[in-house]
């Protein structure tokens, strides 16, 4: 994080992504979306955030086609209605796409303030779809989850960019 | 797209435009949503989808589990000795109760036989466990250790040792939701236990549930226990429900708003009593052809359709 400019500081050069990692992360974010904490407030959604991760570090392998099926998959293991999360994702998916470019020219936490609205659309989006259906609301304490995941975004971000710092072979003149 | 009305060569291709991807997938998904709740013919996805990923569920489930078990381990020998001393008291309390029931329920058959009812079967329980609370935060739904593997179907009641908790909704094969009575979409008829008045008894969330559509001059107090009356088919009569804590009789509405509160655990975990379908039901009455369309074997909505015949 150091440098003048803190404007590329997120800007270091990676490595390439592998697409096996890029599986296996939304896998364990489904895993930890089915811990059963029932309404305990302030449960991060795991796989909103990997998901949002990946679409802006991303945008050319993760899109609106895997925030889709992720959102199925999440629709059956809430049972909530089906679509609900599907709806949600795509949106999400979308936005974070749109802005890839543009948040990661800031700093982490910077980052994590432009995460903050889309999670909440997020969770606008399925309150909006769920309370057409007759539903209850959900409390205001439900949105909590999006600030704790937007609290979690900078170790999130060293956690699933850690393969790609590591370079493939030890070799003390190489530049990365 | 270029000027000249050319588009660009494919160097790289990159699929339809982000906009119009969007609306795909917004349609597919909106599709989806209406598809659910208006018609409910989903089902087979969601039985597919929850099947295969069954093994991941209780893997998320084990941390809880461990938890639980880490907590009774260390649970004190001394509460343990309480429970169980309070537990017998219960069961003594309780015998004379059961002693005599067996008689009853011989006399009351011959009885019935005397009056040329129709006999009342006695129906089995399964006891089930509740796992956790479904994390669907606009419902109120339980998720049982029961499934269709063990004869669990959808449409059975729910109780627990003090009455009613809820109504079994989904089955999959080795689980089944419980939407319990708070829950907005669940309704139970019940009546009053005190003079025999019915109604219909809705889930309000939050852990409250309301009395609807009782006019305001009717025979309700706070206090009143309210039992189930059976009329449904689907719940046995004079399980008790639920207790009114407060009665409004505003005039400006031409409905009192009743609330109260149930009287079972029903937000609470531990074991169950999905009781078995009731069987041997004089036949429903001839349904108009709009009823008949409606196929949702769902106590509520039968209610429902009870209501707007009224």
């Amino acid at each position: 994080m150091s440098g003048t400019q803190a404007s590329n500081a997120s800007n270091r050069i990676l490595l390439p992504v592998r697409q096996s990692f890029i599986v296996f992360t939304l896998f364990a974010a489904v895993l930890a979306n089915l811990i059963p904490f029932g309404r305990f407030p302030g449960i991060p959604d795991w796989v909103a955030l990997t998901l949002v991760f990946w679409c802006i570090h991303q945008p050319l392998r993760i899109g609106m086609g895997t925030a889709f099926i992720l959102g199925i998959v999440m629709d059956v293991a809430d049972a909530s209605v089906l679509g609900q999360h599907s709806l949600a994702y795509v949106v999400l998916a979308f936005a974070g796409a749109a802005f890839s470019r543009r948040i990661l020219w800031f700093p982490l936490s910077q980052q994590a303030l432009h995460i903050l609205p889309m999670l909440l659309v997020t969770q606008l989006v399925m309150v909006a779809a769920r309370m057409t259906g007759g539903a209850e609301f959900p409390g205001v304490l439900w949105f909590l989850s999006s600030f704790t995941a937007t609290a979690l975004w900078h170790p999130l971000t060293h956690i699933l960019l850690l393969p790609q710092f590591q370079p493939e072979d030890k070799d003390v003149h190489r530049p990365i | 797209m270029s000027v000249a009305g050319h588009a660009p060569p494919p160097f790289f291709r990159r699929g339809l435009a982000p906009v119009a991807r969007l609306i795909f997938f917004l349609s597919l998904a909106l599709a989806l949503l209406i598809t659910d709740l208006r018609f409910r013919t989903l089902e087979w996805v969601r039985l597919g989808v929850a099947t295969a990923a069954w093994p991941l569920q209780r893997a998320a489930y084990l941390p809880i589990d461990a938890g639980g078990d880490v907590s009774s381990f260390f649970s004190r020998m001394s509460t343990l000795v309480a429970e169980n001393e309070q537990l017998r008291l219960q069961q003594l309390n309780t015998a004379n109760l059961l002693l005599r029931q067996r008689h009853l329920e011989d006399e009351n058959r011959r009885l019935r036989v005397l009056l040329e009812m129709r006999e009342r079967h006695p129906v089995e329980g399964r006891i089930a466990e509740i796992l956790y609370a479904a994390r669907d935060p606009f419902a109120r739904r339980v998720i049982i250790d029961k499934g269709s593997q063990h004869g669990i179907e959808a449409g059975q009641a729910v109780v627990d040792e003090i009455g009613v908790i809820g109504q079994v909704v989904r089955v999959f094969p080795l689980t089944a939701e419980v939407s319990l009575l708070t829950d907005k979409e669940q309704a139970i008829p019940i009546q009053v236990q005190r003079n025999g008045l019915r109604a219909v008894l809705e889930g309000a969330g939050a852990g409250t549930m309301e009395l609807r559509f009782l006019a305001t001059n009717a025979e309700v107090e706070v206090g009143d226990v309210l039992i189930t009356s059976g009329l449904d088919g689907v719940y046995l009569p004079g399980l008790p429900v639920a207790k009114v804590i407060e009665i409004d009789r505003s005039n400006s509405y031409s409905f009192s708003r009743i609330r109260c509160t149930p009287l079972a655990g029903v937000e609470r975990r531990g074991l169950v009593l999905v009781l078995g379908s009731r069987t041997n039901l004089p036949e429903r009455p001839e349904e108009s052809v709009t009823e008949v369309k409606n196929k949702r074997s769902n106590s509520s909505a039968k209610i429902k359709a009870e209501r707007r015949q009224r």
